[in-house]
């Protein structure tokens, strides 16, 4: 707890309640108040672990409450209900959608310690100055806003934060090799009806429609202009290709939560699947191999982010921004990237983790030792490397990100249809 | 009573019926009165299909627990003839909801699964070779689940009816030369229809109304109206979902009227 983070506002809150004047008892006094500030967070599983929490209470003193929403309802409490929070712990994509609503408040990047060292792909894009921007919603596009009071997106590092990154991962298809037999390198195996009644896709219209336009790239039957972006006729071809796959059985299940995913590839129900890391990681803990299968064709990405509700203010709003610099200060970083996440500021991370875990996650470098999950089961054994290799080569090799499309509403519909059909 | 079904009951259902006219965007809902819901539902050939699935799914659930409902309320009613063997047998019936619907249907997916107990206990009697799979994530498995959660909705309506049946008209029936088939559909079944009445209304607006059963059970693939509903209520389309939510109402009640035409619930009881 430094002293510059103390607002005016706080102290005078403070110093209000004990009556005391003098700056000098003022950090006492607001270490005594910050006691009794309760911030609530909502979010996707992802994010919302209760160690998180925990720690807060350990290392900052006040209480995080945590609710795991799936996306959809993500969406629907950050658009619909900005008093049920305090922090709003969600994906760049959402955050196109619900930001121009005005209910969560631009954050000053001048009060974010480690601002300077959040990774390229959330400033200006680029996680090497060479590199090509991927299509679809990239966080930087969404990431910034004009003023303090903004409700619109500007391209440059306007010190006007919209999100602060905290977590984001490459996605790809997960399979299960011992059930496969054979090498798999293309998106376009999800449709392969090798594995008839054997895949899986997941129900999220947002993330579900860009693997479907990454399977259909990969099987050359169109290349999108802006896969985050379908014209109607591309979303109605691509939805009419897996409504196709639907009705010759080529899918055993659809998933909508995390859970569904893991039980789906550990019973064996499903071979290959849209899947998310985690996932990867609980079924692998359970003693099933399973592989996060890098593709010819890239990944679908995604970035996540801490919003502040806009009603949050004096104190409140202290306690959060003390909340999010011990967010990217390593500590949440080395937990996420021991779950195969990345964090927004890896440099901070690596001193919450071995060298053989950084060198395993970050590096893709082969484990010298046996890497465990945070929850202590054992994920790899010494000498093997992680799925895609290191945070260059997998996040280097993104080709889209998770989006929100012009015509959403219209795709919203065409899934429902192919749901139904 | 009257304040109690206005506030609770009327005043939800018209502010459905309002907002079913309203339009929405991707995330606000604007107070309107158009008919574009109506027609998006009305004109794609997928709702039609889905409320042809709801009915299906009705329909067989109805059967299946109307036979195994009376069944068992019959053999408790006229077959196990001590009341306190009545009342034991009947609790025993309701052990299974003691715990939440959501557990007793999750729990048939490990049974029913490519590498569950129901396969491999039928492969290792050499009833099949390669698993079944359409045991889970499909009708199948949708409509077990159905029949296993309902079909104590129906026992209980036909039982209780079964119990106020003056046993002194089964033994006219029988003086007077019935046979057991005959007093079963002549003197039991017509006195029993009131329970049955009940029991199906029960069943039917329940399954009518489901959606999680066949989210979990079928694994997402299948949809009825209820799913519909869901959708798009997690995709912020209230109105559209308000107007389906309108004409599921509509459909459901046209069947219950149907139903009642059929017995004067009210006289009977």
């Amino acid at each position: 707890m430094t002293l510059k983070s103390i607002s005016r506002r706080g102290v005078l809150k403070g110093g209000a309640a004990f009556a005391a004047g003098s700056t000098l008892g003022a950090p006492m006094i607001w270490a005594q108040n910050i006691k009794d500030v309760t911030l609530r967070q909502f979010g996707t599983g992802v994010s919302n672990l209760n160690e998180v929490a925990q720690k807060v209470k350990e290392d900052l003193g006040f209480t995080l409450e945590m609710t795991a929403l799936d996306t959809d309802s993500v969406t629907q409490r950050a658009a619909t209900q900005p008093n049920s929070f305090d922090i709003a712990d969600i994906e760049y994509f959402i955050c196109k959608k619900v930001w121009p609503a005005g209910n969560l408040q631009a954050m000053d990047t001048s009060k974010i310690k480690n601002y300077d060292k959040i990774v390229g792909i959330f400033r200006d894009g680029k996680l090497t100055p060479e590199s090509v921007i991927a299509q679809g919603t990239a966080p930087h596009t969404v990431g910034f806003t004009s003023g303090p009071d903004g409700t619109d997106f500007v391209q440059e590092e306007s010190g006007w934060m919209t999100l602060i990154p905290t977590i984001y991962n490459a996605d790809t298809l997960g399979i299960r090799p011992d059930l496969i037999g054979r090498p798999i390198s293309k998106w376009a195996e999800l449709l392969n009806p090798e594995f008839k009644g054997k895949a899986s896709i997941l129900d999220i219209s947002s993330i579900g429609i860009m693997d479907m336009a990454m399977v259909i790239e990969s099987m050359g039957e169109h290349t999108y202009g802006d896969k985050g972006n379908m014209t109607k006729e591309e979303i109605d071809m691509t939805l009419g290709i897996f409504t196709e796959a639907k009705k010759n059985g080529q899918f055993r299940a659809f998933w909508k939560s995390f859970d569904e995913s893991v039980n789906l590839m550990a019973s064996g129900e499903v071979v290959i699947q849209s899947m998310w890391s985690p996932a990867i990681t609980a079924v692998k803990s359970k003693g099933i191999p399973c592989v996060y299968q890098p593709l010819e064709e890239g990944y679908r990405s995604w970035g996540g982010g801490i919003g502040l509700s806009a009603a949050l203010t004096g104190l409140e709003r202290d306690a959060a921004y003390e909340y999010i610099n011990w967010y990217l200060d390593g500590w949440v970083g080395g937990f996420l990237m021991r779950q195969g996440y990345y964090s927004a500021v890896p440099s901070t991370s690596k001193d919450y983790m071995s060298e053989n875990e950084w060198g395993y996650w970050f590096e893709g470098k082969e484990a010298t030792d046996v890497i465990t999950s945070p929850f202590g089961d054992p994920l790899a054994q010494a000498g093997e490397t992680r799925d895609g290799g290191s945070f260059e080569e997998r996040m280097g090799a993104v080709a889209c990100w998770n989006s929100v499309m012009d015509e959403n509403q219209y795709m919203v519909r065409k899934w429902n249809e192919f749901i139904a059909a | 009573m009257a304040l109690v079904l206005l506030v609770f009951l009327v005043a939800p259902i018209v502010m459905i019926a309002v907002v079913s006219f309203w339009q929405a965007t991707e995330f606000s809902i604007i107070p309107a009165f158009e008919f574009d819901n109506y027609e998006f539902l009305f004109g794609s050939s997928v709702t039609y299909r889905v409320f042809v699935n709801t009915f299906k799914y009705a329909l067989i659930t109805w059967a299946f627990t109307f036979l195994i409902g009376f069944a068992v309320a019959y053999f408790l009613a006229f077959h196990v003839r001590s009341l306190t063997w009545q009342i034991a047998l009947f609790l025993l019936c309701t052990i299974p909801f003691w715990t939440s619907n959501i557990i007793r249907m999750i729990s048939w997916i490990p049974f029913l699964g490519r590498n569950g107990i129901a396969n491999s206990a039928l492969m290792s009697w050499g009833v099949i070779d390669a698993p079944l799979d359409w045991l889970l994530f499909s009708d199948f498995a949708v409509i077990l689940a159905f029949v296993h959660l309902y079909t104590l909705f129906m026992v209980v309506p036909i039982f209780n009816t079964m119990m106020r049946i003056d046993r002194a008209l089964i033994e006219a029936a029988r003086d007077a030369g019935a046979n057991g088939l005959q007093i079963l559909w002549n003197v039991i079944v017509p006195l029993c229809k009131p329970g049955i009445m009940i029991g199906s209304i029960f069943v039917i607006t329940l399954v009518m109304g489901d959606f999680i059963t066949v989210r979990f059970m079928s694994g997402s693939q299948s949809a009825n109206v209820g799913r519909l509903i869901s959708n798009d209520i997690a995709l912020l389309q209230y109105p559209s979902a308000a107007a389906t939510a309108m004409v599921l109402l509509a459909t459901v009640l046209i069947v219950i009227a149907i139903l009642l035409r059929f017995v004067d619930i009210r006289k009977e009881l």
